[in-house]
């Protein structure tokens, strides 16, 4: 019953992934999107990626564990994730259900995840250049 | 008022559909966008739990109205295995499949009422409600 499957469209902005999820995505479609999210990830050598959740009016348990596990699975690849845009609604019942998404980094909106995400970026970065810096001293002081 | 409708879950479309369902009866009867959200995600969680621990099952919802009071009402059946210790299962975090253990004290916390009623080998019955205030 491939047909079913819902395809999410991941759009890329220079280093980064955007993917806005804009149906009721059921279990099947959620996992096909997870496993699509780290392909391209893969492929792009993206160092972060945005789901944004704007036009999402329900996250169950199962979308809830899905977003938290693209969060660590992406971390493992190197890439950083900013979710944005969760309804209220959401929000509450997300919390409610006992889902607190602690690892996951989140964004009022688009534009302020892709600010978040560039500072998340810039950090590692500097977090890796001070590093090299250290191990380059050790081995030639 | 629309009359109760029973939706028959054999996959994770029906899920959808049983979520849906339930979220226009919630508006149809006045409930705002976060009691909505809640007895929507109350009955994926229990939707579900159909699929994963019995396979199939039915979700009936409706309308009810009780001392004046108004509210939804979601039943959900199946002829599953059973649960053998319904207050174990109650307990958050407790899961013994590929849920993640919040299915029904997460659906206990998002509506107003809950019971539950299992028969190892006969299957489950939970019912839920939400009241308008």
């Amino acid at each position: 019953m491939a047909s079913e499957i819902i395809r999410i469209p991941i759009l890329q902005i220079e280093d980064f992934l955007v993917a806005s999820i804009q149906v009721a995505l059921h279990d099947r479609s959620a996992v096909q999107f997870r496993d699509d999210l780290l392909q391209r990830i893969y492929e792009t050598k993206a160092k972060g990626l945005i789901i944004d959740l704007t036009a999402v009016d329900i996250v169950d348990s199962f979308i809830g564990r899905l977003i938290g596990d693209v969060a660590e699975m992406a971390a493992l690849m190197g890439a950083r994730v900013v979710v944005t845009g969760l309804q209220p609604a959401v929000a509450i019942t997300l919390t409610e259900l006992g889902l607190e998404l602690s690892g996951v980094i989140t964004a009022l909106n688009l534009e302020k995840g892709i600010a978040t995400l560039r500072r998340l970026v810039r950090q590692d970065e500097e977090e890796e250049g001070t590093r090299d810096a250290r191990r380059a001293h050790d081995l030639y002081p | 008022m629309r009359e109760g409708r029973t939706i028959f879950i054999h996959s994770d479309l029906d899920i959808v559909s049983a979520r849906v369902e339930g979220r226009e009866l919630a508006k149809a009867l006045g409930f705002g966008t976060i009691d909505q959200a809640r007895i929507a995600t109350a009955i994926s969680e229990l939707a579900r739990n159909i699929v994963l621990y019995a396979g199939e099952g039915t979700v009936t919802i409706r309308a009810i109205e009780q001392g004046g009071r108004k509210g939804v009402e979601v039943i959900c059946e199946d002829r599953g295995p059973g649960i053998e210790d319904v207050n174990l299962v109650m307990r958050d975090g407790y899961s013994t499949s590929r849920g993640l253990g919040m299915g029904l004290p997460g659906a206990k916390r998002l509506m107003d009422d809950f019971e539950i009623t299992s028969r190892v080998g006969e299957g489950t019955r939970v019912v839920v409600r939400k009241w308008l205030r």
